[in-house]
Parts: C-alpha cells; structure tokens; sequence
C-alpha cells in the first residue's frame, strides 16, 4: 500500500540482525560502544584506504550475516553501495559473496535506501533474505570529494567528517527483530547550499519537506 | 546547472543556515596566520644570511634560499608535520613558498597508491595546477606590458 510516497509495509519484514565496524575516532564518540569491531588502525591492515573500506563492508556484512545464525546460502539479494566512483567499494565486497548484488547509490542516504529496497523485496516475498549494508572512509571520501590529507588547508568550524565505518543488516521474513512497519522514498531537494563543508546544510531539507 | 539558478534557491534557508555556523574567530586566525607566516619569513630570512655569509650572492642567493625552504616545505609534509601546522595557522603556511611545495607534495603523497605515473606523477598538480597556470598566464601579461610600454 503506498500514501504519497510512504510505502507501507502488511507483510512487516524485519531486521533480524545488525553489525557495525567503525573507525578509531568514531569508536570514541556516543555511538563507539554499539560498534561489534573498532578498528585501532584507520588502514585495517590494508595498503589503501580504498581497500579499507572495502574491508571493512565485507565484515559488516559476513557479521550480520553471521550474528543472525544464517549462513551464506539463507541470503537471496545484498543492497549495498558507497560514495566513492562507480560504488567501486560495495562491488568488491560482493566479490567475497556467492549470492547476488544489487548496487544503490545514493549518497549519505544508501543505508536508508538499501533498507527500503530490501523491506520491498522481502515484504512482496521476491526473496526471504536480503542484506543491506554500506560503507564510507573519512581519508577516501576526502580524496575524491575535498583536498588530499596533507594538504595544509583549515577546516571551517562548521565542517563535518565522513564516517570512517561500515553497517549491515539481515531484513527477513523471520517473526523476530525490528519490524520495519514503512518506508518514505525521498524525493531531491536542493536549496542551493554549494559549501562542500557543510554537507548537513545541503542535505537537511530532503527530511524536513517530505510531505508523508 | 547549479543550485543558484534553479527556481528552488532558497535564500532564507541560506541564511538561516548561515546564522547556525558556528562564528569564524577572525581575530585568533589572523593572530595565529602572523605569528607563524612571520615565522616561516624569519626562517628564510636566517637561511639567507647564512648563505650571504657563506658567500653567495645575487639571483644565486635567492635561488638557493627558496630551494632549502621547498625543501623543508616537502620534507616536513611528508612527516606529516606540515598539515598540523597549516590547520593552526591557515593562511600564515600557505602563503609562503613553503605552501606552495605542501600543495604539490601532498596529492603526490597521497595519489601514490594509484601508481607511480597514473597516480603520483598524474595527479601531484591537482591542487597547485591553477597557481601555476594563472602564475604563468600573469607573468606573460605582464611580461607583454612591460616590452610594450
């Protein structure tokens, strides 16, 4: 059933199971404690922070897996993506899988999106297991979208910083977890904020004016 | 098509997420920008006496005075140095010529895991390119009014 752009869920799908991996700087904030892995080193034993990343969604997603009691074979569909070029972190990650994948790129709301996705697929019955998941890196996001590291450059005191840190979740067909009861696809709204600092700014009006 | 020209721009918005920032203390930047820029200066100054002194003189003096201060520029970036003190001082390490070497060492650091030549050597002016365009495209203007007037 769908009332303006919420869709509603009869068949209630739910999260079964969750990990986390998250970056040193983020293992000391508020959230550091719910995090099942943090990593002491940014690099997570790689050669590249790209592959860190990588990384690190792999694990989320074999840790949910694994937290929920499934095995590789209960899983019919991943939705994952990230924010570096051609989702190039979610694909490789797959790479580790044998069930398919489906890529979503949506910026900074892919965890949401991939959960929609997956509470569709599994409240239609396309499928009784789906994963979502995603991943970012505070050094590989700066890479591509900001300046590089060293860069002697400052940092306006509004600035925000890309999680280092990856998430996944179980959605199944199970009668135990979090029910997801409905979901609200948004739409783009842009209100001319062009500060690549203040990324919050450009991004809060989606929530605000979504007509439900 | 950018934000600015769409229907959809929202100047309220715009300010009011401009009254949100958290204010820029101009005067500690300013402060922090001298004392370091000052710094940086006393230190090529020192470099160039030493040098005077040693025996040098003219265009080789100051040739050899900005090669010692890239130098430093590149070897104190590549420790990792150079970014700390850049987000202390802003504007005071960039300016100088040791800014400069920072801006070219630093994608060169950190485009290295690309390759060596589609990474380092491909990608190493990403930031200084525009200066040295627009330093080269200013100098031929000014080099044209000068033979002409």
């Amino acid at each position: 059933m769908k009332k303006g752009n919420t869709v509603f869920f009869k068949n209630a799908p739910r999260i079964s199971s969750f990990a986390a991996v998250c970056g040193s700087k983020e293992s000391e904030g508020v959230l550091g404690t719910f995090a099942d892995i943090a990593l002491q080193d940014d690099m997570y034993g790689e050669s590249t922070f790209e592959k860190a990343e990588c990384k690190m969604l792999s694990t989320a997603i074999a840790l949910a897996i694994e937290k929920g009691g499934f095995t590789e074979k209960d899983i019919d569909v991943l939705l994952s993506g990230d924010l570096l070029n051609q989702i190039i972190s979610a694909s490789f990650a797959a790479r580790d899988f044998n069930f398919p994948f489906l890529g979503v790129y949506s910026a900074c709301s892919t965890m949401s999106e991939s959960i929609l996705l997956g509470a569709m697929l599994v409240n239609a019955g396309y499928c009784k297991k789906a994963v979502a998941a995603t991943g970012s890196h505070f050094a590989s996001a700066e890479r591509q979208y900001r300046y590089p590291l060293e860069l002697g450059c400052t940092r306006p005191p509004q600035a925000q910083w890309t999680v280092t840190g990856a998430g996944g979740c179980v959605i199944s067909d199970k009668k135990e977890g979090v029910k997801i009861v409905n979901g609200t696809m948004g739409k783009v709204c842009d209100f001319g904020v062009t500060d690549v600092n203040n990324m919050g700014a450009a991004m809060a009006p989606a929530v605000a004016i979504i007509t439900p | 098509m950018t934000g600015k020209s769409r229907d959809n721009f929202n100047p309220n918005y715009l300010n009011y997420v401009k009254t949100q920032d958290p204010p820029t203390q101009h005067f500690k930047n300013c402060a922090a920008a001298f004392g370091v820029g000052g710094l940086i200066c006393c230190i090529g100054q020192f470099i160039r006496y030493m040098l005077e002194y040693a025996g040098l003189s003219g265009d080789e003096l100051a040739g050899a005075t900005s090669v010692i201060l890239i130098f430093l520029g590149c070897f104190l970036t590549g420790l990792g140095v150079y970014d700390r003190i850049g987000r202390y001082a802003g504007a005071g390490s960039i300016v100088p010529i040791t800014g400069f070497a920072n801006s070219v060492t630093s994608p060169a650091i950190e485009f290295k895991t690309e390759g060596w030549i589609y990474g380092m050597a491909a990608k190493m002016f990403t930031v200084a390119g525009a200066i040295i365009v627009f330093g080269v495209f200013s100098g031929v203007l000014v080099g044209l009014v000068y033979l002409f007037v």
